[in-house]
């Protein structure tokens, strides 16, 4: 594996900025890292090897000819398949857009042209960003490069998977119930849900629209804010796009220090279901914290139990009626016109052989909530303990600066233990959800190796609403004390795909 | 039991599904075992609390009327599944004995 793999995002923008390295050199080493590991691991369903080295052409070209470049021009990043791009297929993991090609670009798409980072390729997804564990994308699971027959996570599988793996320094991810956060978590990486509100949403193919959100992943939490600043910011496209400076996150980062600061424990996101190696690496994660100066309480945040349920009622009620616009009538797939069929017979083919079982699922179930007779007791109420719990996390903010809890209830699970039982799938976003319906802004950091499985422990960090820089200062300040603690980076001990480097590392997470 | 078979199989219908028996057959069990998980939000007292739709309060959003150049009839209809003198060609709409 090639150094410039191994590097971090800053650590490459430095020696790109000082001509030490070009980005041609830095793109060939990552599409020969995907080359010879991606068999393995599935995180892209789409590899642009040419049209990369064609933007990194250029990123040189410009830099040799003076041209201002930002910090993340010349550095490669994966991006999530539910993002439109023109050059690339664009599929959401579902057979209903197979081969489809967006005729325009998200802006999160042209905001990384603009700023020379280098698009490699789409990263795997559950279908339409539904599930926590990528098994339900319709082109095959991607694989945690920890233990290739578990689950990396999901819906963002394989934008985690792909940092993980060194196949990108950086990835994009959307997180609607925790699809950023809970792969991270599992795959010993950095995932971030901003605010919501604070990336734009045009050109991300839809699922619940009041929860989606787009964020960083990465392999330290400084990579992940210069990646959130690139991308950040207002766009007139999106409706819901927050119209104010974006938070310093990287500096922010850089700072990386909780002296004083008020750390609250959900008391909530604990206990019962929860893997004791993830509640012990908590434990031990919060300790260090109060070590470096944190005041340290326990707040309760008591709807908290209800934010699964409201979740599983909300999301799939919007999804139902966003994925109302796959009607195989404009583009995507279109099954049975026959010539005597009519258009409602052959949508109704074409949505059956279409969508997945996960997609059926959410879609019926979104359709029940929002049937006459039944609103006000499934989604009414819904939206009512989404109010509750926006309040709790008010009042906890009262008392705290930020809350902490366990990214997630478990370690990286097998391929296929959860894949066709949804209500145990769904617990994977037990920790994640309360923040999608709130709005604020959360981040995921690697805490450790849980002792009895070896596997990843995500450690979350909950800000308020436009308090990002507080989530990426906590966790760069965490960050910083584990990788004091291990002597290196959580990720240099993982041994899925590159044995040689398990031995000398063996001591990592303890 | 909170659905029935026959309550899934007309919820397809509603979301324009057309499912076999066997796949019916397999949902079914598990959009009610899904239903009774999250009827659990009836157990919060909520009286009177207003429901929040959306994480941030936004209303009337408006950007500047610019006039940009919308995309080209070829790129558009380029990922059409069938095209016909420039335009969408679709399914009949209605049925035999409209």
């Amino acid at each position: 594996m090639s150094e410039l793999t191994t590097m971090t995002a800053a650590e490459l923008s430095v020696k790109l900025q000082s001509g030490e390295v070009s980005a041609t050199e830095v793109t060939r080493a990552h599409l020969d890292r995907i080359a010879a590991v991606d068999g393995r691991v599935h995180a892209f369903l789409h590899v642009a090897a040419d049209g990369a080295l064609a933007a990194a052409r250029q990123v040189d070209e410009r830099r040799a000819a003076g041209a201002e470049l930002g910090p993340l021009a010349g550095v490669p990043v994966a991006l999530k398949d539910n993002f439109t791009t023109t050059d690339m297929p664009t599929t959401a993991g579902s057979r209903i857009l197979n081969r489809w090609q967006p005729p325009y670009d998200a802006t999160i798409t042209s905001r990384l042209r603009r700023a020379g980072a280098i698009i490699l390729g789409k990263t795997n997804m559950d279908e339409f960003a539904m599930g926590s564990s990528t098994e339900n994308s319709a082109f095959g699971p991607t694989r945690n490069p920890w233990d290739l027959s578990r689950v990396p996570g999901g819906s963002s599988g394989g934008s985690a998977a792909s940092v993980a793996a060194y196949e990108a320094p950086l990835a994009i991810g959307t997180d609607t119930g925790g699809s950023i956060r809970q792969p991270a978590a599992v795959c010993g990486i950095t995932g971030m849900k901003p605010t919501y509100g604070g990336n734009s949403r045009y050109g991300l193919i839809a699922f619940a629209s009041s929860l989606d959100t787009p964020g960083p992943l990465a392999r330290t939490v400084l990579d992940a804010a210069l990646l959130q600043e690139t991308i950040s910011g207002h766009d007139p496209m999106d409706a819901t796009s927050i119209d104010e400076a974006v938070p310093p996150v990287a500096a922010a980062a850089r700072q990386a220090d909780v002296a004083g600061l008020r750390i609250g424990v959900v008391a909530e996101l604990a206990g019962e279901g929860y893997q004791p190696g993830v509640l012990s690496r908590f434990s031990q994660a919060v300790e260090l914290l109060e070590a470096l100066g944190a005041k340290v309480t326990e707040v309760s945040c008591p709807h908290f139990r209800y934010a699964l349920p409201a979740y599983y009622l909300i999301a799939p009620s919007e999804c139902s009626s966003n994925l109302a616009r796959f009607d195989a009538m404009r583009y995507g797939l279109r099954v049975g016109d026959d010539g005597t069929r009519s258009a409602e017979e052959v949508m109704s083919l074409t949505r059956a052989e279409g969508f997945g079982a996960e997609v059926k699922r959410r879609i019926m179930l979104g359709t029940y909530a929002l049937s006459s007779g039944y609103y006000d007791a499934y989604y009414g109420k819904a939206q009512q303990v989404r109010t509750l719990i926006a309040r709790d996390f008010e009042a906890a903010f009262g008392q705290v600066d930020v809350l902490v809890s366990p990214t997630t209830p478990t370690t990286a699970f097998p391929i296929g233990e959860r894949a066709d039982d949804p209500i145990a799938m769904y617990l994977a976003d037990l920790c994640t959800i309360p923040s999608n319906l709130a709005g604020n802004a959360a981040i995921s950091v690697p805490c450790g190796l849980a002792p009895e499985d070896g596997l990843p422990v995500g450690f979350q960090v909950m800000a308020p609403v436009l308090a990002d820089d507080r989530a990426y200062r906590v966790a760069a300040a965490a960050e910083a004390a584990f990788t004091e603690r291990w002597g290196h980076p959580l990720l240099a001990g993982a041994r899925g795909l590159d044995q040689a480097t398990a031995d000398d590392t063996r001591g990592a997470g303890r | 039991m909170s659905i029935t078979r026959d309550e899934v199989a007309h919820l397809a219908r509603l979301s324009r599904l057309a499912l076999g028996e066997e796949e019916l057959d397999h949902l079914a069990p598990q959009l009610d075992q899904i239903i009774s998980a999250v009827a659990r939000v009836q157990e919060v007292a909520a009286e009177g609390i207003p429901p929040t739709s959306h994480a941030l309060p936004l209303t009337n959003v408006f950007r500047a009327d610019e006039i940009v150049p919308c995309l080209p009839a070829d790129v558009v209809l380029s990922q059409s599944p069938a095209v016909e003198q420039q335009r969408f060609k679709v399914p009949r709409i209605l049925a035999e004995d409209a």
